[in-house]
């Protein structure tokens, strides 16, 4: 039995210049202590996913159109707030990217790292307070006695971070959904809290959603990963069979684009053109502007399909054998 | 923090001489005396009572005179009010002003937040739009506009509260209401636009995350926050209700500091209007170190500065 | 951040490229249905009183006390004051009195808070410190408190009140013009103007200026109603204007002083002068609303 399962979520955004289609028809599984990556740029439904989950859309202009998501018997899309408040921050917690705006500046960070167990388990403060002490120690928080009673704005990024994390994960909970958690962070602090969350998973045993739009990240970290482009998951494997067997366009372009992997002295490689406008209605493949390999037949409605063991893709001619990713050079483009 | 203060009171102190100083002369200047007006003086009682309150020295003299007493805290003997001197009219009238002020601001405390809380929840909705507009409307009423209104409709016309005076508890309620009406609109959309503001941030997503309830988040999340923007507006609030005592007293026939000024201003008894606009001075700028302090209290991002 | 949540705007920008901050604006404006109902009611309000000497049906001085304080009639259709005199004459022509003690106040107001605005933003450095210090203080002050005090030395004069009531309200425009020119000076356009070696007082006149104009006609509307407010404020006190040229404030004070017995004598002067206020509001708020991607929240 999977820990979340996720079927056909659709989720829209009523804007004053139409319906956005954030999120289109996206499914997916997480098993118990499994760690899964979503990848994927700005606007490509990755974090419209997850909050959608926790019901964290603001409802107007959001509306959360269709779809299930069972989490151990409970469709946590149609909970009722009881239910979906026993379940936030005490089975599913969440971390958010930006830890200045994400903490609350006017309050202590004893009281609000507290807050969770307050809310959720019957325990007295005092007590509460111990734990959370415990906690920050275990994130490498020092002197924690002295720096829980201080303020947000005390902290460098990366110690908020780990505030944070504290936070989320002093309800142990069965799922960690993280959200871009070091994507405001300097590089070497993003190594610390990755490395923070592993163990701390480790410990747990805990499931843990990793949105980011860094390949790179994904790599070191997930063991599965979901590749998703204008609301859609394009493409879908274990994290070795991603990189080694890439079965869609915009995953090859998105590897193409890590700098690191990049030869010197050549120009650095971008996806030409601009993600879709999603309030307009897309008939195929949404990546086809943007795709070397796009065909008159991409323009089909094109849905997500299995390749191989655990290894899904949405591209049409991949799943026809017509292309083969693999190559050093792409077939040359036969555009429409 | 203690620098502070000290470094608030340095500042008070000069604009208080320059407000004595500026005053002092300009009452110097008014036409007329303030006993033109008294009847049956011959001109030596007029000299004479000019000389006992020592009128006749030079400008100067009087001014050097003047300031002497005041930094003593004597604020010199009224010129209508013949035995009294100004600090015993302050010390008669300010109590009074005092209570209306402090009924008004809260009423304006209570009633605006509780109102901008509400229409910030329920944006959009009857309980929002009815408030913000009935604020609209106590934003653009003078007191002067209101009082009368409020004394006709409730005093004469239903005849539930007397049309004057101090003397019965339940003649602060019109006055009070006449008086706060404007903070309340005020403190009201303060309140629900700085709500709004505060709900729209990360932290209240954070803070739902971890299943607070929608209470949890109103009262101990977000209210934080808002509080301060009404704090901020708490200093010209004190500076408007002085203001506004002068009209409401006035309507209100209540023996208070604004009555009082307005009437020395009739009577150009020069001690008392110069007592009280000193007074007034003082108390605003008393009232805004309270405020600035609260304001570096709540606003912890203040604290460390 | 909520970055994530797509927005459509980024592509529609493209295309409605033509449309001007102003045009926009207007439209938004436009759309304003109380801003609407506001600007008509003050056009309206001040066409009247504009033209009070030749539609008043009655003289607005002339006593007449046989008809004292007599409920409204078809001679006299808000009545008449305990002296005889009609209100609606007296309405009329307090409406004079009071709209333009607003405008002139009002301008006397945006003169010296631009000024003072702008000199401080420009100059920036410890000039700026020192003067928005002074600022700080004065505006912690009851003003109207000085005022009454000039008005007790001085006499009811006209021209010193407005000049009175002016100075109170320059405050908040000098703060607005203020952070306008401090966020302009740091613009593009400004750099190039220095670098082509023109002389501050110039780039403060031909370049700075028009650009705040748009900020400072909004707040002058918002000034006006104040400044209204404050006139009347020291009629019905006393302080003001002298009758029988009495402006809005004092025939409510009058009102008030009879309004057991003759309560049109309230209501009516009370009515004009809260309808007016109300419609000088909401176009100001409109205003405000429309210009608000403009509006600087500094």
């Amino acid at each position: 039995m999977p820990l979340l399962e996720v079927n056909n979520l659709r989720t829209s955004f009523h804007t004053r210049h139409g319906i956005v289609r954030a999120v289109n028809d996206v499914s997916f599984s997480l098993e118990k202590g499994e760690t899964l990556g979503i990848v994927g740029e700005s606007g490509s439904g990755k974090s419209v996913t997850c909050y959608s989950l926790m019901r964290l859309i603001p409802q107007p202009p959001g509306k959360i159109e269709g779809g299930s998501a069972m989490f151990d018997g409970v469709d946590l899309l149609k909970a009722s707030p009881e239910q979906l408040g026993s379940i936030r921050g005490k089975r599913i917690s969440m971390i958010f990217q930006d830890p200045m705006t994400s903490l609350n500046p006017y309050m202590r960070i004893s009281e609000q790292l507290i807050e969770p167990l307050l809310i959720h388990e019957r325990i007295g403060r005092a007590d509460a307070l111990n734990r959370g002490i415990q906690i920050l120690q275990e994130v490498g928080v020092p002197d924690a006695a002295n720096r829980i009673r201080s303020y947000p704005h005390e902290f460098s990024g990366g110690m908020r971070q780990r505030v944070m994390i504290a936070m989320a994960l002093i309800t142990k909970p069965e799922l960690l959904i993280a959200d871009e958690p070091t994507t405001a962070l300097d590089v070497t602090v993003q190594a610390q809290i990755l490395d923070l969350v592993k163990k701390m998973q480790r410990e747990l045993g805990m499931a843990v959603i990793w949105i980011t739009h860094d390949l790179g990240v994904v790599a070191g970290f997930c063991q599965r990963v979901q590749v998703m482009y204008a609301g859609r998951i394009a493409e879908r494997a274990a994290t070795d069979e991603l990189f080694a067997h890439t079965a869609h366009p915009y995953t090859r372009a998105l590897q193409k684009s890590i700098p690191a992997l990049q030869p010197k002295g050549k120009s650095l490689y971008t996806i030409g053109g601009m993600p879709p406008d999603l309030s307009q209605p897309i008939a195929g493949c949404p990546f086809v502007p943007r795709c070397e390999f796009a065909q008159e037949q991409c323009n089909q409605p094109v849905g997500l399909k299995s390749i191989g063991t655990n290894h899904d893709t949405a591209c049409l001619r991949v799943q026809k054998g017509e292309v083969n990713l693999q190559q050093p050079e792409p077939e040359p483009a036969q555009k429409t | 923090m203690l620098r502070f203060i000290v470094k608030r009171i340095f500042e008070a102190i000069p604009v208080l001489l320059i407000v004595a100083t500026v005053s002092f002369f300009l009452m110097k200047m008014m036409p007329g005396g303030p006993f033109d007006k008294e009847k049956a003086t011959t001109p030596e009682i007029k000299k004479a009572i000019e000389a006992q309150y020592g009128l006749n020295k030079p400008v100067f003299q009087q001014y050097l005179d003047y300031m002497g007493h005041l930094v003593r805290g004597d604020l010199g003997p009224s010129f209508k009010y013949a035995g009294w001197s100004v600090n015993e009219l302050l010390a008669s009238a300010f109590p009074v002003s005092l209570e209306l002020g402090c009924y008004a601001l809260a009423f304006a405390l209570t009633v605006g937040m509780l109102a901008g809380i509400i229409a910030s929840l329920r944006k959009n909705t009857a309980s929002d739009y009815v408030p913000m507009s009935l604020a609209t409307l106590g934003i653009c009423l003078p007191t002067f506009v209101t009082g009368p209104l409020l004394i006709l409709f409730f005093g004469i016309v239903l005849g539930w509260y007397n049309t004057s005076g101090w003397d019965f508890p339940s003649d602060r309620v019109l006055p009070s209401i006449t008086l706060g009406l404007y903070y309340t609109a005020y403190i009201s959309r303060l309140t629900r636009g700085g709500m709004l503001e505060i709900l729209n941030q990360d932290f209240i997503r954070t803070a739902r995350a971890k299943g607070a309830s929608e209470w949890r988040v109103v009262w101990k999340h977000a209210l934080r926050g808002s509080v301060l923007s009404v704090v901020s507006f708490l200093g010209p609030a004190v500076a408007g209700i002085i203001t506004g005592s002068l009209v409401v007293e006035s309507i209100f026939q209540i023996p208070g500091l604004g009555r009082f000024f307005v009437m020395a201003g009739f009577n150009r008894d020069y001690t008392m209007v110069m007592g009280t606009v000193l007074f007034f001075a003082a108390l605003t700028i008393f009232a805004n170190l309270v405020v600035d302090i609260l304001q570096v209290w709540l606003n912890p991002k203040l604290r460390f500065e | 951040m909520t970055a994530e949540f797509p927005t459509v705007t980024q592509h529609t920008d493209q295309v409605e490229a033509g449309h001007s901050l102003w045009q926009d604006a207007w439209h938004r404006l436009r759309q304003n249905k109380m801003a609407v109902v506001g600007a008509v009611f003050v056009f309206l309000l001040a066409l009247a009183s504009f033209l009070a000497p030749f539609i008043a049906p009655h003289s607005y001085e002339q006593t007449n006390l046989a008809i004292g304080a007599t409920p409204p009639s078809p001679a006299h259709w808000f009545g008449t004051d305990v002296l005889g005199r009609d209100l609606l004459s007296r309405i009329l022509y307090g409406g004079r009195i009071s709209l333009s003690v607003g405008l002139v106040a009002t301008a006397v107001s945006v003169i010296i808070g631009v000024l003072y605005g702008s000199i401080s933003g420009y100059i920036g450095g410890r000039l700026d410190v020192v003067m928005m210090r002074i600022v700080d203080i004065l505006y912690s002050l009851p003003f109207i408190i000085f005022v009454i005090l000039l008005m007790v030395i001085f006499g009811r004069n006209i021209i010193l009140l407005f000049m009175a009531i002016g100075a109170v309200e320059w405050l908040d425009m000098a703060r607005i013009v203020r952070g306008q020119v401090m966020s302009l000076k740091k613009q593009e356009f400004v750099e190039a103007a220095v670098a082509l070696g023109l002389r501050k007082r110039r780039i403060i006149l031909r370049h700075m200026i028009p650009n705040i104009l748009g900020i400072v006609v909004i707040y002058s509307t918002l000034i006006v109603p104040s400044v209204m407010l404050l006139e009347a404020f020291l009629s019905f006190l006393g302080f003001g204007v002298q009758p029988p040229m009495s402006s809005w404030g004092t025939l409510i004070n009058d009102g008030a002083k009879d309004m057991e017995e003759y309560p049109w004598l309230l209501i009516f002067p009370a009515l004009f002068f809260s309808i007016t206020l109300f419609s000088l509001n909401f176009l100001g708020d409109g205003l405000r609303d429309a210009l608000d991607v403009r509006a600087s929240k500094d």
